[in-house]
């Protein structure tokens, strides 16, 4: 029983490592009032990225940076469309996923199905990994695991507690607003976009270098989506996202678990949605004001406009 | 000194060059020199600015001095707010430059403007509802540290709120504010940005009288400490009481300016529109005539789920106004919801022409001869971005004169928006033009124009001259007085009592949802209006 419970566990939070990942990108991003829905493609891209560089040169971190760059190059037209040119974010943003998924599928094309030899050692913190039951879930597992956690709490503490989180925020409230007191919200929108889009790169990354340690097209399964469900089932907050994105990698987990007890691996499947949308019917019922959701989220924003 | 935006020296500050992005300079030393000393004087020389062809300023000249608060009037539309933005940064003028103490700068955003010493606050505050007062102020505050800025500084907000005796929780946001306390909140933005010159446009338009003279106290305030001040409003009593000096606005150029000291309200008036305004509009006795609407004991809930009118039974008859006065928030909205059926009521019956109208769908209601013109004007009575002569049918689009089954005759739809523009002198180009590129006033002409132009039996209307300047109002009281001539009823909500007491046959004064009673209007017991508003007098 102990190790069933301890697999599950460190199980759980494998799968739930890229979806906290890109649940932070996506919150910075959406912070700032802009609407990515092109996660699913930019993780795409970042596996096949990580993929091929960790294989040519032999270095998965040489493959993790070259991820994070793909991501954040790619994401740039989703910047321009959106905030240069005031596009539609939803339009822009699949479009953006389809370009990822195509583009991956393609570069990816004669990687497909080679296993990768090299490793990323597991980083294991001394003592703490001892402790029963949890120990080894939460302190011995990979480098983006503490990746991970650690970007989502910085981002956090950036979020809330310095002044470019202010304008971040700020900007996804109110932007002519923000503009009024001499903050450049064109900037703050570039850069919020193209942070996301290399934390969804990450999210990638770890999938086909870490998780699976091979690259198949349409090896993302979807979790660029659960990453935008969980953003909003994280009310915007990259604190929560924490525990949110390895509650849903419990999920995740548990198809595997249930299969045999006869439930639906189809019915786990679609839980994390269903949980998106209870938490967003609970919170508007009692106080909408808590939803905390960017006020222009999504809203194009055009300057000097009367 | 010219502080140009393409060529940025280690002495100007500039965000679009600067590797540290948005990181805003430690303090006004990283100004130039000339910079860094008091604005003395300001100047506005030759500036002018148009939109989509249309002159908004056009070579206006204007200087205001320390210790000088410069009123700046005009009707809606004049051009007050685009002079203001440009000064702000917000805009590029097309030709003009800007002098501060005899030397020309040049103001590419609202950033630099700060830094100038130029403060502002808007006619629609700056200010991002969801977050708290303190979020607000580190946002604007030009010398926010980076990490920890809510706590950093906290002490320095406390010591200005202390100065103008302002008592308000930090961690409250902003939503939960009144709005003279969320004016308080911009005014010590801009003072802590050290704004030696505040602009406020269209201060008092959103506060309730109490919070006008705590306004006046501060601004006087302000020029004792040698500020320079520049007070946007189309409001003449305010300008002669606060202002040292005005300046005239029509159509965007300058029409006159005079010391408040030595003219009148009625120059002013007649400079402002450019002739004579009659104050006391006289409307001939009518005998009342049929009734046509009956409310009898109307219960609405509000928004928030309480009760918001209780028990209202008033009547309505042909050729008669009947106004209702009181405070904003006493049940005026959601009883002007119910009776046009935005609102469900909850118990009570509306008949109009004795039938009953009670829950019926807006559109049923409108058939029934009720027409609405809407509170918040931009929310609820126009869709922004369509063309005008989509507005213009809004309400009428599925009558057999404008619509063939499924599709609109276009052509008729533009000869009937065409009338309209005409009739209420609706100020536009053209018809083929959004209606969010309209001034407040002409937009409330349209509407006005949409909701009687089919004669309607109930014309309910809601705070119609909110925040228009003296043409506009007059133009709209007069077209509300034609109406009660040809036989229609009018139900006016309003909290400008001057305008009550003007228009109204009958007027009943509302508080906490009730009617503290019924007077004709040459009733002798209205002077104690105020107490019944108040609620502390019921008759």
């Amino acid at each position: 029983m102990e190790e069933i419970i301890i697999s599950t566990l460190q199980r759980a939070m494998v799968a739930g490592t890229p979806l906290l990942l890109a649940t932070t990108g996506e919150i910075i991003c959406e912070r700032s009032g802009i609407l990515n829905l092109g996660v699913e493609g930019v993780m795409a891209l970042g596996a096949v990225t990580a993929f091929i560089v960790t294989m040519t040169t032999g270095s998965p971190w040489l493959g993790v940076l070259a991820a994070l760059a793909a991501g954040m190059v790619i994401s740039i037209i989703h910047a321009f469309t959106s905030v240069t040119l005031q596009a539609n974010q939803v339009v822009s943003g699949l479009a953006l996923t389809m370009l990822g998924l195509g583009l991956a599928g393609m570069v990816g094309k004669p990687y497909v199905g080679k296993p990768l030899t090299i490793k990323m050692e597991d980083i294991t913190i001394p003592i703490l990994s001892d402790i029963p039951y949890i120990g080894k879930a939460l302190f011995s597992q990979s480098p983006f695991f503490f990746m991970a956690v650690g970007l989502a709490l910085v981002s956090w503490f950036f979020l809330q507690r310095t002044r470019l989180g202010i304008q971040i925020r700020s900007t996804g409230e109110n932007p002519k607003a923000t503009e009024t007191q001499g903050v450049n919200v064109f900037l703050i929108r570039y850069m919020s976009v193209i942070i996301g889009g290399g934390f969804s790169a990450l999210a990638g990354a770890h999938l086909s270098i870490s998780y699976s340690k091979s690259w198949i097209e349409g090896m993302t399964a979807g979790r660029g989506w659960i990453a935008i469900a969980l953003t909003i089932f994280a009310l915007w907050n990259p604190g929560r996202a924490i525990w949110a994105a390895f509650l849903f990698g419990g999920i995740f987990v548990a198809q595997y678990l249930m299969q045999p007890l006869g439930i639906s691996p189809n019915f786990l499947a679609m839980l994390p949605y269903i949980a998106t949308l209870l938490i967003l019917v609970l919170i508007s019922l009692k106080d909408p004001r808590k939803l905390n959701a960017p006020a222009m989220l999504a809203a194009p924003y055009k300057r000097g406009e009367r | 000194m010219w502080i140009t935006w393409k060529a940025p020296s280690p002495n100007n500050f500039n965000p679009a060059a600067d590797p540290g992005l948005m990181r805003m300079p430690k303090s006004r030393g990283g100004c130039p020199a000339t910079l860094m000393k008091k604005i003395q004087r300001l100047e506005m020389e030759g500036i002018s600015k148009s939109f989509h062809g249309i002159h908004a300023n056009k070579e206006i000249s204007l200087s205001v001095g320390s210790g000088e608060i410069l009123g700046l009037l005009g009707e809606n539309g004049a051009g007050k707010t685009t002079l203001m933005n440009i000064l702000y940064g917000l805009y590029q003028p097309d030709a003009g430059q800007i002098k501060i103490n005899g030397s020309p700068v040049r103001i590419t955003n609202p950033m630099e403007s700060i830094l100038m010493g130029i403060g502002m606050v808007h006619q629609h505050f700056m200010l991002i509802q969801n977050h708290s007062v303190i979020e607000n102020i580190a946002l604007g505050y030009k010398d926010t540290p980076f990490f920890f800025p809510k706590i950093k500084i906290r002490e320095k907000v406390a010591s200005f709120s202390r100065q103008f005796n302002f008592t308000i929780d930090l961690n409250q946001k902003i939503w939960q504010l009144s709005a003279g306390e969320q004016q308080r909140v911009e005014i010590i933005k801009a003072l802590m940005n050290g704004a030696d010159l505040l602009i406020l446009d269209e201060p008092t338009s959103v506060l309730t009288p109490k919070e006008i003279e705590e306004l006046i106290i501060i601004l006087r305030q302000m020029k004792a400490d040698g500020h320079c001040v520049i007070f946007i409003s189309h409001k003449l009593d305010e300008i002669m009481n606060i202002c040292d000096r005005v300046v005239v606005l029509q159509k965007g150029s300058i029409v006159g300016s005079a010391d408040t000291g030595k003219t009148d309200k009625k120059t002013l008036a007649r400079m402002m529109v450019g002739r004579d305004v009659v104050f006391n509009i006289s409307k001939e006795k009518l005998a009342k005539g049929q009734e046509i609407l009956r409310a009898d004991q109307i219960h609405v809930t509000g928004d928030m789920g309480l009760p918001a009118v209780k028990g209202v039974s008033f009547d309505l008859h042909e050729n008669e106004i009947f106004g209702i006065a009181g405070v904003a928030g006493n049940g005026q909205r959601e009883l002007a919801e119910a009776i046009t059926g935005i609102r469900r009521i909850d118990s009570g019956k509306v008949t109009i022409n004795g039938k009953d109208i009670t829950n019926l769908s807006p559109r049923h209601i409108y058939d029934h001869g009720v027409s609405h013109v809407p509170e918040e004007r931009i929310r609820f009575g126009i869709a922004p971005g369509l063309f005008l002569y989509d507005n213009a049918i809004l309400k009428q689009h599925h009558l057999k004169k404008f619509s063939r089954r499924y599709f609109l005759k276009y052509n008729d739809v533009k000869t009937h928006t065409q009338g309209i523009v005409d009739d209420f002198k609706v100020l536009t180009h053209s018809i083929d033009n959004q209606i969010r590129n309209l001034s407040g006033g002409n937009i409330q002409k349209l509407i006005l124009g949409r909701e009687i132009s089919e004669q309607p039996r109930l014309l309910v209307a809601s705070h119609p001259t909110y925040g228009l300047d003296v043409g506009a109002t007059e133009f709209l009281r007069h077209h509300l007085l034609k109406l009660r001539k040809q036989g229609s009823a009018v139900l006016l909500f309003s909290e400008d009592l001057e305008e009550i007491f003007e228009l109204c046959d009958r007027i009943a004064v509302i508080f906490a949802g009730e009617f503290m009673g019924i007077f004709d209007s040459d009733d002798e017991r209205l002077c104690e209006i105020g107490l019944m508003m108040a609620g502390s007098k019921r008759i």
